[in-house]
């Protein structure tokens, strides 16, 4: 536990190798991904956390075990990652912004608790540091085989946010976001980081106080006595929340419900809310895309990417272009809802297509049908555990430009 | 003077109830609704928290904040809200199957961390909700749709599992003895600590009628006849008979309460 | 020392499931299930107050009014 503050720089001092103190700006920290995270949760607002350890995110736990409580915040460690899931919604009913963190084998526990929070409509943010899978599978090495266990690993229809990022600067941002989003949309967001990321140090920047900008908890403004409905919509689609322990008592059940929050089995009922469970993520597809481009204006071939494994791919981008070659790159950061109609515009033009991901094929599925299933469309990946390098992204472009290995 | 349920804490729209007639869990939240009146307690100050099941529809009645959640997962959920804000009354009723099947692990590690939380077992010993299948506390020889032939699963003891678990206050009554019902359900919303109070609560349904015991009041009588108060004289006199009382009322260091102290030392310096 | 008697014995025929509790356990026989098998007080003549019938009815259907009678003298004013 100790090794965790001599990171942090809040005296502005550090001492090098030679044991000579540095002056560093205050705002500057050398940290892991999973810490990157850490700062991102508490600049949103975070106030409780609630996780079980699971490598490789148990960082995010330790470092929020120090600073909730100095903060005012609560942290406990759940028995396991299903009570912790459950113990976050929890919270978040009585107003706090709310978080917990895990890998594979954990998210799998927490589908069933992460589809009442979307049935709910519970506010709440899930980091998923990925690692090798199925089951326990490779603990220590990355992977991003999660993908579409965060968009369909709860059961029944739903729609689902998950971010991502592929460096520490966009783990900040991103984290904030995610609060933003569970925020605005009154849903789970995923953060689906991945080993390389989290474990990874690198510099952060933090921002000022205002920098990026905060969605805040949106209450009701029914007074006492007047009949809240906390599950009508207002015409803007947000639901406005009343605290437990506020002067508004109602329902909250994972059964179908009604305005009240009252179960029920209504066929209309049910149409309209799992139609507005869907809808209120699905139709703002493009307010929720986060994403980056490099050089893709005359880009030939585009590679897409998300993740630590874009770091690769951009090395390849900027390599090829200082070859002359018109290479670009697609950064995803929104996973979920993916982001069809920005993919086929942004890709519409290239010869060739190459999603870059360390799984068999997630994301490369999604571009597929974003590009109408072009044969120009390929896959570069790595599933072995161990990162995939620009060498391995140059060696299958070789492959499909029929030079051979 | 009126003897009635109150119906301050009732949400009336929705009675009469779902559960079938003659059902004990009713009579659990005569008695509950009851136990808040007699207490004074505010409803805005209370948060019930359910599972699934017959008993987890308990919560949809009371007019107090309610959280009906996951089979299993009340006690989790019920945590993060009492975490999150320890001036509310939090309230868990559960079923057996509810509690101690799948929400075993959850039931245990809320007790040893003695978080101030009021965990009723409504034990009807039958997962009732789904047609009639054996719980962990149907015990040996039970009729059951899962079980043809009987049972062959022995059963949780709860008062003892509870006390072995860390739960610093621990009772048992019946759905036949309401006065005492009540009594330790005031006891247990005002004890400092993880209070469990296991009802035996009778479903004529499906245990009643699986199992040859008869009607609900046939059921009741059984409660009344194999039961019998600790303490009491015929206590030694029928050393098999179940034993109702409160086992166990301590006070221990409440999760809650001992959290601030946690935060009072993060606010003074490095760990 | 007050002495409860019955004022009004009162059965919400909405709420009451006809479950035939209150009937087995009154131990004055005050109560009887009708022919749409509600419950039905039929000797409130008898009836001791003690509510248990209120107490015991898992439909909430039940109320007992009690009309408090003083024992003794009245308390000098």
């Amino acid at each position: 536990m100790g090794s965790i503050e001599l990171i942090g720089v809040t005296d502005g001092i550090l001492s090098n190798d030679a044991g000579k103190a540095m002056i560093m700006p205050t705002n500057v920290r050398f940290i892991q991904g999973n810490e990157a995270c850490v700062e991102g949760a508490l600049y949103a607002g975070l106030k409780f956390f609630a996780g079980y350890p699971i490598t490789p995110s148990t960082e995010i736990a330790e470092h929020l075990a120090v600073q909730l409580p100095r903060r005012g915040g609560k942290f406990i460690q759940m028995e396991d990652e299903i009570a912790s899931m459950c113990a976050i919604i929890g919270a978040s009913l009585t107003g706090r912004k709310v978080l917990t963190a895990t890998s594979g084998p954990g998210f799998s526990l927490m589908q069933e608790a992460l589809g009442y929070a979307v049935m709910a409509e519970i506010p709440c943010v899930i980091v998923n540091v990925q690692r090798g899978g199925p089951s326990t599978g490779l603990p220590t090495h990355i992977s991003q085989g999660d993908v579409n266990q965060a968009r369909w690993g709860t059961h029944g229809d739903h729609a689902i946010i998950a971010l991502t990022a592929s460096n520490h600067q966009d783990v900040f941002a991103m984290t904030v976001e995610a609060f933003n989003m569970a925020e605005t949309y009154r849903t789970p967001v995923v953060l689906l980081f991945d080993e390389v990321v989290g474990h990874m140090r690198e510099r952060l920047v933090l921002p000022e106080p205002g920098q990026h900008p905060l969605v805040e908890r949106l209450k009701t403004s029914v007074r006492e006595g007047v009949d809240y409905h906390p599950y009508l919509p207002r015409e803007d689609g947000r639901l406005p929340m009343s605290d437990f322990g506020g002067v508004h008592r109602y329902n909250v059940t994972g059964l179908y419900h009604d305005m009240w929050g009252f179960p029920s089995d209504n066929p209309k009922v049910v149409h309209g809310l799992i139609r507005h469970l869907v809808d209120k993520i699905e139709d703002h597809v493009g307010s929720i895309a986060r994403y980056k481009t490099y050089f893709l204006e005359d880009a030939s071939t585009v590679l897409v990417s998300y993740g630590a494994t874009a770091r690769s791919a951009l090395h390849v981008v900027e390599s090829q272009r200082r070859k002359g070659q018109k290479f670009g790159l697609f950064e995803l950061q929104t996973l979920w809802p993916f982001p069809y109609e920005i993919v086929g515009e942004a890709c519409g033009h290239a010869k060739q297509v190459v999603v870059v991901e360390m799984n068999m094929g997630h994301v490369y599925r999604e571009v597929q049908k974003a590009l109408g299933y072009a044969d120009h469309v390929f896959l570069a990946n790595r599933i072995d555990g161990v990162f995939i390098t620009p060498t391995d992204i140059r060696q299958t472009l070789r492959l499909i430009t029929g030079k051979g290995v | 003077m009126t003897t009635q349920t109150t119906r301050k804490y009732l949400r009336e729209r929705f009675m009469p109830h779902i559960w079938c007639a003659g059902c004990g869990h009713g009579t659990v939240l005569n008695a509950l609704i009851r136990a808040f009146e007699a207490l004074g307690m505010s409803r805005n100050e209370i948060v019930m928290v359910s599972g699934i099941g017959c008993s987890s529809r308990i919560t949809g009645y009371v007019d107090v904040h309610t959280l009906h959640t996951l089979h299993g997962r009340a006690l989790a959920f019920a945590t993060g809200v009492k975490l999150s804000k320890p001036e509310l009354n939090v309230i868990v009723p559960m079923g057996d199957g509810d509690a101690l099947a799948i929400g075993g692990n959850h039931f245990i590690h809320a007790a040893r961390r003695n978080i101030a939380l009021t965990a009723l077992v409504m034990n009807n010993r039958i997962y009732g909700m789904t047609g009639g299948q054996y719980s962990p506390l149907s015990g040996y020889g039970i009729s059951a749709t899962t079980a043809p032939y009987t049972s062959i699963d022995p059963d949780f003891d709860v008062v003892a599992l509870s006390m072995a678990a860390g739960a610093t206050f621990v009772a048992r009554t019946t759905t036949y003895h309401v006065n005492e019902m009540f009594d330790f359900f005031q006891k247990a919303i005002l004890h400092e600590g993880f209070a469990v109070v296991e009802v035996l609560t009778q479903c004529p349904t499906y245990f009643g009628r699986k199992n040859k015991m008869g009607n609900a009041a046939d059921m009741l009588t059984y409660y009344k006849e194999n039961t019998v108060a600790l303490g009491a004289r015929s206590e030694k006199e029928h050393p098999h008979m179940i034993k109702r009382g409160i086992f166990i009322q301590e006070e221990k260091p409440e999760y809650c309460s001992q959290y601030d102290k946690v935060m009072e030392r993060a606010q003074k310096g490095r760990p | 020392m007050a002495r409860a008697r019955l004022k009004e014995l009162c059965i919400n025929r909405q709420w009451c499931k006809g479950c035939g509790i209150c009937i087995a356990f009154c131990p004055k026989h005050v109560l009887e299930l009708d022919a749409s098998d509600k419950v039905i007080a039929v000797r409130t003549q008898d009836c001791t107050a003690c509510a248990m019938c209120a107490l015991r009815c898992p439909d909430m259907a039940i109320t007992v009014e009690k009309e408090e009678k003083k024992s003794g003298k009245r308390d000098p004013l």
